[in-house]
């Protein structure tokens, strides 16, 4: 009951906020709308007991990219004058809307498709550092966690040779 | 005891621990602008302050911290007119609480009647600390550029770019003693560098480098000097609090010595056992609880020292020279009294530690008044209470002061470089994080590996053993 509370609570911070991204005009309040936005979604990992991913969502995603976009903003120094235009928005919000109603189909096909989990078979240290390095390193995705960390190694080297005129 | 009291004693003791840690910040803090003047005094070899007082008693330059207080409370807020209102106003008030937050993880003692010493046990450990660190950024970030002023962003932007650069070295210098321990827990780090002192992270080769790499990282991310670029005087004014005044800049100012706090905490514990003695474990202490008290009184003698030393200061030129009826002739004799207050106190630890290995019952505080119904809800049998309690209250004071010991420490050595470092130009202090301490880290974590596969209990502990 005060889970399904904090639940609600969380995840329409998370909405509002997201939501706040898009529609703010100020660039800098959008970046700090995203973080609020990712902050509410590590809330939300908590209350499924997923510790770690929450953790791992403000070090990652609050702390060190949206560092980086702030940055880059306030290095670019957007103000007053100069905000995101919103012209042409017809056809763009009907793209973005097309775009994100086929993502909400295949989200809603594949939440269709889930086995339904009993609240019994979830082992006791679920979500535990311990038991997801299991879970990447023996268990079932250790190829598709490789394979991530190929990509991410094929990103930094790409972004080198765009970076470095002279190798 | 009543039904609604006992129900809500976990949520008590969740508010007690949140209290206890900050007020363990927010105590050490002012004590900590006083060691700062006075540090910096003793290190340019002048007197330091020791002008304001309270009838007549100047503590030694302690009163200066108060009239600061009272100072920041009374000036007035001011908003310029040119700055981002409500980011402006929001950045100190993210730089405290984020400083203050990062506390939680930090254990104070093993356990205490069966209650975790620390705030919370959250399973991401350290990780967690990290992740707090880097919103810490934000509260800086946003006063730059929230002030709308060329030099506050200049000081908002190097240290962001400082803080992220860092963070790297930190964090890989961290995993070192997440593979040694086996764990990001900070209690279980602090448990396996329980006994003796070659436990201790910091007498490994590997932990040592790590040990090095981080505090450098930690002085970084507290944008301390050599690395106070952010707020660089000679060229940035003030940097991104340049716009800041009254309680606003006090937010600021009173979390870079949280932000310092917290650092030496989490050192002490990484890399020095944290609330370990580094002579027995706490297993140890709980058994001999009442021999610890006795040991208490040992202080006794250098108490009585220090009193005497104070009751010398009379013959000092100043105080003769001062005009009969002065208020600060009173001086030597206040210290003098507070030496031997405590002298009487340690002394009356003793005499309680001598009882209770006379009797084996003076450490049964558990049964005096109310309490004694407080540890009936929790299941305890009137004869354990005493047994329990006593040398677990033992245990978790001397844990906390050696905690406290160390954590001050730390943050000596912070004012001990500020004021013998000068401070890094800006290349120099890229150069410095991501060319020669990131390289050093990531080889040192692959050393850490090969260490902990080849000596699993550590160098020292596999020749001397590990109690």
């Amino acid at each position: 009951m005060f889970e399904a509370v904090l639940f609600y609570l969380f995840s329409l911070v998370a909405i509002v906020s997201g939501v706040g991204v898009v529609t703010m005009r100020n660039p800098i309040a959008s970046a700090l709308s995203l973080v609020v936005c990712f902050f509410f979604l590590a809330a939300d990992y908590v209350l499924l007991d997923a510790h770690f991913v929450a953790v791992i969502q403000i070090l990652v995603y609050a702390g060190a990219i949206m560092v980086l976009f702030v940055f880059v903003i306030m290095l670019l120094n957007l103000r007053h004058g100069d905000h995101l235009s919103f012209e042409d928005i017809g056809r763009r919000s009907v793209v973005g809307m097309g775009t994100a109603g086929l993502l909400a189909i295949g989200l809603f096909t594949a939440l269709g498709q889930l086995p339904e989990i009993l609240p019994a078979a979830i082992p006791a240290d679920y979500g535990t550092i311990a038991y997801i390095g299991r879970a990447l390193f023996e268990g079932p995705y250790l190829l598709p966690f490789e394979a991530v960390s190929a990509l991410l190694t094929v990103a930094v080297v790409g972004a080198v040779v765009l970076a470095k005129k002279e190798i | 005891m009543s039904e609604l009291f006992v129900a809500s004693l976990p949520y008590l003791i969740a508010l007690g621990r949140c209290i206890f840690a900050v007020v363990f910040v927010m105590q050490i803090l002012p004590m900590l602008i006083w060691a700062e003047r006075k540090g910096a005094a003793y290190i340019q070899d002048r007197p330091g302050p020791n002008r304001a007082h309270v009838l007549g008693i100047r503590a030694a330059g302690l009163v200066h911290t108060l009239n600061d207080v009272v100072k920041l409370i009374m000036k007035e807020d001011i908003i310029p007119g040119h700055v981002e209102k409500r980011y402006w106003a929001a950045a100190p008030v993210i730089a405290m609480s984020v400083a203050l937050c990062t506390f939680i993880v930090v254990p104070f003692g093993d356990n205490f009647m069966g209650y975790d010493l620390k705030v919370s046990d959250i399973d991401g450990g350290l990780l967690f600390v990290l992740a707090a660190t880097g919103m810490g950024v934000y509260g800086v970030m946003l006063a730059g550029w929230a002030s709308n002023n060329k030099f506050s962003l200049m000081g908002g932007l190097r240290a962001s770019a400082q803080m992220v650069s860092y963070e790297l070295s930190m964090g890989l210098s961290a995993v070192v003693v997440f593979l040694i321990a086996g764990s990001v827990s900070l209690s279980t780090i602090a448990e396996m560098q329980a006994g003796v002192a070659w436990n201790w992270t910091v007498f490994t080769p590997v932990g040592f480098i790590a040990f090095v790499l981080f505090w450098t990282a930690a002085f970084a991310e507290t944008n301390r000097t050599p690395f106070d670029l952010p707020e660089g005087e000679a060229e940035l004014v003030g940097g991104y609090h340049t716009e800041y005044s009254s309680l606003r800049f006090a937010l600021f100012f009173m979390a870079e010595y949280a932000n310092m706090i917290v650092a030496s905490a989490v050192t002490a514990t990484l890399f020095f056992g944290g609330y370990n003695t580094g002579i027995v474990t706490p297993a140890w202490l709980r058994e001999h609880a009442d021999w610890v008290l006795v040991a208490a009184a040992g202080a006794v003698p250098v108490l009585l020292w220090f009193a005497f030393e104070a009751h010398k200061r009379k013959q000092r030129p100043f105080y003769q020279a001062l005009p009969a009826g002065d208020a600060r002739l009173k001086e030597p004799m206040v210290f003098v009294g507070i030496w031997l207050g405590a002298a009487v106190a340690h002394l009356g630890i003793g005499v309680a530690g001598l009882m209770g290995l006379a009797s084996k019952l003076s450490l049964d505080f558990a049964t005096f008044g109310m309490m004694s119904g407080v540890f009936e809800s929790l299941g305890m049998s009137a004869e354990t209470q005493g047994t329990v309690f006593g040398p677990d209250l033992v245990t978790a004071i001397v844990g906390i002061t050696v905690l406290a010991v160390k954590v001050l420490f730390g943050c000596w050595f912070f004012i001990w470089v500020r004021w013998t470092v000068p401070r890094f130009r800006y290349d120099q202090l890229m150069d410095l994080g991501w060319k020669r301490m990131l390289p050093l880290a990531i080889g040192n974590v692959m050393l850490a590996a090969v260490w902990v596969a080849v000596f699993p209990t550590g160098l020292l502990s596999t020749f001397f053993g590990s109690k």
